[in-house]
């Protein structure tokens, strides 16, 4: 069979080389979004990396880098085909969308990079049989992408991507828009061909941002830092396959994940040229209220009582570490919580918000939300400084834009007036987007 | 046409109505055959009334251009009170058809029939009725002229909010039942705010389209009736008489800088405003935004003089109107017999009406006239066809060129939205005095006027189409490295063809409207005539001839109706089932 391809033991040329990566968005004038900074990478034959990070740390930008899909704005990015193959295809990828075109069959999606390729038609149907047949999608090859599970989905985007036989194949987090069961068993399959050998690719590098998918099927773990993303560790995993979850040392490694992504991220000073001096350059994350409640009582009742790991809890509540953590900071910021290592602890202050009533748990945040965060300060004195009470909210967002580009901003105003609102400091019109001290009531 | 305002405001403008559920039935026919009993039945009326000889010119038009900015006021405010009444025939008719089965069996397949039909014909009978209701006022004219506007305004409005009401969101109707909601509370606070968005949006292609119907019907002869309203159209027409090139260009000025005004100072703010009742509960991700209505927002003077407007519209709601007890009906086995009783009344009716129509029609028309109409009506079919085919091709590569571009294509949607509302005839001279110069076949050189200003539906459907490819499936011809032909057949216009086929929808039927005053113009005693039903009926209203005209308003309208169902429907529900991408 053409799929099958013997992978060289041990080749040590690397496939991909990334050298001193930087990537900007936004224009030039002001402040731009910085996503890359100073990436490096190799990929050696026979590896699986995976890059872990949390939205917003670049690591689908570096991967769009490497499949030559977004020009980076410094660095290098090298993919070397393997000397004497007949494929002059570097890389393919696999997309968390699935990314098929609804109008072509799966036969015709699969053929799609084939014939972009010029490839003969007769021996193009004859590759593209074999790649659905390895894949486990025989009988679908008539089928349109709507007829399909997400799962069969995804199976043919993978297919699409084995048949052209790229060196590297690249993996857009793959499996996060399945539900459960049907990411697991893909996974199972996928390395099963993997270890088998029986897919024409010579290395997987899976952007994803789930800690325990990442230590289940990587050699090696890039984790990346967020604003700007950086590589912060590379953990090497080397745990035999296949690999259990509930084995202690699987276990041990995905907490100390955990600790290596919140350890760099809870330090909130300098995210985007911020300010330290007046403190309003702090990007804010949009929590909700009640996820921030829901967050304190979690941690506040048993087995937790006010501590617990943050792998654990991620566990308890079913939540990936990226919604997990913009949460326990948020609580940091406010000091609810204390995070140390893989720990979080909740303050006292938390504990006393834990028990209050509605009432007093408002006035407890209101307290903490004017005396911890800068600019729930900052608009609450302007407010009490002008005689009408009121202010057009652009005016805050213009003086956020000039600490943190325009989407942090927006994000930034979003959490601030959500959290004023429950805190009742002050109130905010969205019909004429202005902020007042009106009492509603 | 129905539009419907989707994620994004400027894109995926799909018409509804040539989605499978309104497939037609055997009420089509029966619609069909009612409006033509009422079309015959006005001209009758018509006929019996004692016509006044003579001008109505109760203030002739003046070529100056210092009285132009009233004249614009005047074209203006009658396509106000045309959208006005629309808005108001909307809101009885649509609310009439989605609460009554009975009245939706009719009503919606005559909706779907009306917004086929090339409204100018409405246009001889209504001036010659509403001239006879007013004999010696300029009201009637008025009428006429507003009430034409609204023939080309209704039906795809009224369609819109239908829609609306037949797919309110259970969940807030079953709120409205338990909290025990007035039928006039649960218009006001479910109803009108759901189909808000949808409404504006149609309003505003309404609105679009209108100008080229405002700019015809004020200078209009019928018969020995001539009309001329101060207007635009009116100041036109006079220019073109008079051979007075200056004076079209001033018109062509005025016209543009009228509908700039509206667009930026009425329905960008609208539509804006309009966003905030989009049913969804996420955020959307582009917002309509218009500087206008921020400006609003922000002023304090305008939120003071609002808040009158405020007030009344919070007591609405309180406003009791008497509560019509729902009639209690006696089980299924009496709805059946209603049921039948109702079908067999409308069939009655409709008996009576293809018996009205036959009658008038031998009377006046003779069979081989019939089929002069229908020969000449095949020539402007293929003229539509031809052009829409030559349109296609210039505008689709570079309606994918602006789309595949953000930064373009935020700038040239709103030129195109433009272009299309700009009234084309307004152009015409130019045209015309080329074809003279150069001694061109009118047959041939006539032809691209009937889609100088439909065409645009095209290229900014396009435009949407393409704008709205999604981004991963570029990334995989990128990463595949796909050929441009291959990326045209497997990816570019599979994408766009569903809006394709809106656009094209679209500009057939503006072109259908257009033939009338495109295939015989004039310049000053110079006239130019192309074969066609168009110039049929142009000059079977000239001559007021009037069963001339009712025929040729018939085969268009066959002509038109036929070709959306075989073709454009065809296509569409093709693209709904193929080509959707979500």
């Amino acid at each position: 069979m053409t799929m099958t391809l013997d992978r060289p033991i041990a080749s040590s040329a690397p496939l991909v080389e990334v050298k001193a990566l930087k990537h900007v968005y936004g224009k030039g004038g002001g402040p731009g979004l910085v996503v890359l900074d100073d990436v490096n990478l190799t990929m050696r034959p026979n590896e699986i990396v995976g890059l872990l990070g949390r939205s917003g740390s670049g690591k689908s930008t570096l991967l769009r880098s490497i499949a030559g899909l977004i020009t980076p704005t410094g660095g290098t990015v090298t993919v070397n085909d393997m000397p004497g193959e007949d494929t002059a295809h570097g890389v393919a990828m696999v997309f968390q969308s699935f990314a098929l075109f609804p109008w072509l069959t799966v036969q015709k999606n699969v053929e799609l990079g084939l014939e972009a390729k010029g490839v003969p038609a007769e021996e193009r149907r004859k590759r593209t049989l074999a790649a659905i047949d390895l894949i486990g999608l025989d009988g679908f090859e008539n089928a349109y992408p709507k007829e399909l599970s997400g799962g069969m989905r995804q199976r043919v985007g993978l297919a699409r991507a084995l048949v052209v036989q790229p060196s590297v194949l690249l993996m857009d987090e793959p499996f996060s828009a399945l539900d459960v069961l049907t990411a697991e068993t893909l996974r199972t399959d996928l390395l099963d061909l993997w270890s088998e050998g029986r897919m024409p690719i010579r290395a997987i590098l899976l952007v994803t941002h789930n800690i325990e998918e990442a230590v289940l099927m990587c050699d090696r773990i890039l984790v990346f830092s967020s604003n700007p993303g950086r590589v912060i560790a590379e953990i090497k995993v080397e745990l035999p396959q296949p690999r259990k979850r509930l084995d202690p040392a699987f276990r041990s490694l995905v907490d100390e994940i955990y600790a290596r992504m919140t350890a760099r991220a809870v330090v909130p000073a300098a995210r985007e040229g911020a300010f330290p001096g007046t403190g309003l350059g702090l990007a804010l994350t949009h929590v909700s209220t009640n996820t921030l409640a829901g967050m304190m009582e979690a941690i506040a009742a048993p087995p937790n009582n006010g501590s617990a790991e943050l792998a654990t809890l991620a566990r308890e509540l079913q939540m990936e570490a990226d919604e997990l953590l913009p949460i326990a900071e948020t609580l940091q910021l406010m000091r609810f919580a204390e995070i140390e290592g893989r720990t979080i602890r909740l303050t006292p202050a938390a504990r006393r918000y834990d028990a209050a009533d509605v009432d007093e748990r408002k006035q407890l945040f209101a307290q903490h939300l004017l005396a911890y965060v800068p600019l729930a300060g900052h608009i609450r004195r302007v407010l009490d400084d002008r005689a009408s009470h009121q202010a057009p909210a652009t005016r805050f967002r213009d003086e956020l834009e000039d600490y943190m580009s325009e989407p942090y901003a927006e994000e930034t105003m979003d959490a601030i007036i959500s959290w004023g609102r429950y805190a009742e400091i002050f109130a905010y019109h969205e019909d004429d987007d202005r902020f007042s001290l009106d009492d509603p009531a | 046409m129905v539009f419907l305002s989707s994620d994004r405001l400027n894109t995926g403008l799909l018409t509804r109505f040539v989605r499978r559920e309104f497939a037609p039935n055997r009420f089509d026919v029966i619609a069909l055959v009612l409006i033509g009993a009422v079309a015959v039945l006005v001209v009758h009326g018509a006929q019996q009334m004692n016509l006044p000889v003579g001008h109505l010119r109760s203030q002739p038009v003046v070529l100056d251009p210092a009285r132009l900015p009233e004249y614009a006021l005047r074209s203006t405010l009658r396509m106000f009170a045309a959208i006005f009444a629309s808005l108001l025939f909307t809101f009885v008719v649509a609310t009439l058809a989605a609460k009554s089965r009975k009245a939706e069996l009719v009503i919606v397949p005559m909706l779907d029939i009306l917004q086929s039909i090339p409204v100018f014909g409405f246009l001889t009978f209504t001036v010659t009725f509403f001239i006879g209701l007013f004999p010696t006022s300029e009201l009637g004219v008025e009428l006429a002229a507003i009430f034409t506007v609204f023939t080309a305004q209704a039906w795809n409005m009224a369609f819109s909010f239908y829609q609306s009401l037949r797919t309110l969101p259970s969940d807030l109707v079953e709120v409205s039942q338990q909290f025990n909601l007035s039928p006039w509370q649960r218009f006001i606070k479910l109803e009108l705010p759901f189909a808000t968005p949808a409404l504006v949006w149609n309003t505003m292609m309404s609105m679009s389209g209108g100008w080229f119907f405002v700019v015809l019907s004020e200078a209009i002869t019928v018969g020995k009736t001539t009309v001329t309203l101060p207007g635009i159209g009116s100041w036109l027409a006079l220019a073109i008489e008079n051979q007075d090139f200056k004076s079209v260009a001033w018109a062509v000025g005025a016209m543009a800088v009228v509908i700039l005004l509206y667009d930026q100072l009425l329905f960008r703010p609208i539509v804006a405003w309009a966003d905030r009742f989009r049913f969804e509960q996420t955020a959307s991700q582009e917002q309509p935004e218009s500087w206008f209505y921020d400006l609003l927002r922000r002023t304090r003077l305008f939120r003071r003089i609002g808040r009158p407007f405020v007030a009344v519209w919070r007591l609405l709601p309180r406003v009791s109107l008497p509560r019509v007890p729902a009639p209690q009906i006696g089980g299924k086995q009496t709805a059946i017999w209603t049921d039948r009783a109702w079908f067999a009344l409308v069939v009655a009716v409709a008996l009576w009406a293809v018996w009205m129509i036959a009658s008038y029609v031998i009377a006046s028309l003779s069979l081989h006239e019939i089929l002069i109409a229908f020969g000449l009506g095949l020539i402007t079919l293929v003229r539509v066809l031809v052009l829409i085919a030559i349109a296609s091709l210039i505008w689709v590569p570079i309606g994918v060129w602006i789309g595949l571009r953000p930064a373009w294509s935020q700038r040239m949607q709103p030129v195109a939205q433009f272009l299309a509302a700009f009234p084309a005839q307004v152009l015409f001279p130019g045209a015309i005095i080329a074809i003279i110069a150069f001694h061109l076949d009118p047959n041939i050189w006539l032809s691209p006027l009937i889609i100088l200003g439909t065409q645009w539906y095209i290229l900014f459907n396009v435009v949407a189409g393409a704008s709205a490819l999604p981004s991963d499936l570029k990334e995989v011809v990128g990463i595949f490295h796909v050929g441009s032909w291959q990326r045209w057949r497997d990816f570019i216009l599979p994408g766009i063809f569903p809006y394709y086929v809106t656009g094209a929808l679209t500009a057939s039927g503006g072109s259908w409207n257009a033939s009338v005053v495109a295939e015989i113009v004039s310049w000053g005693h110079t006239h130019l005539e192309a074969m066609g039903l168009g110039a049929y009926i142009s000059k079977a209203t000239t001559a007021g001839d009037f069963p001339r005209v009712a025929l040729g308003i018939t085969v268009m309208s066959i002509f038109v109706i036929v070709l959306n169902r075989s073709v454009w429907r065809p296509l569409y529900s093709y693209a709904e089932n193929h080509l959707r991408l979500d």
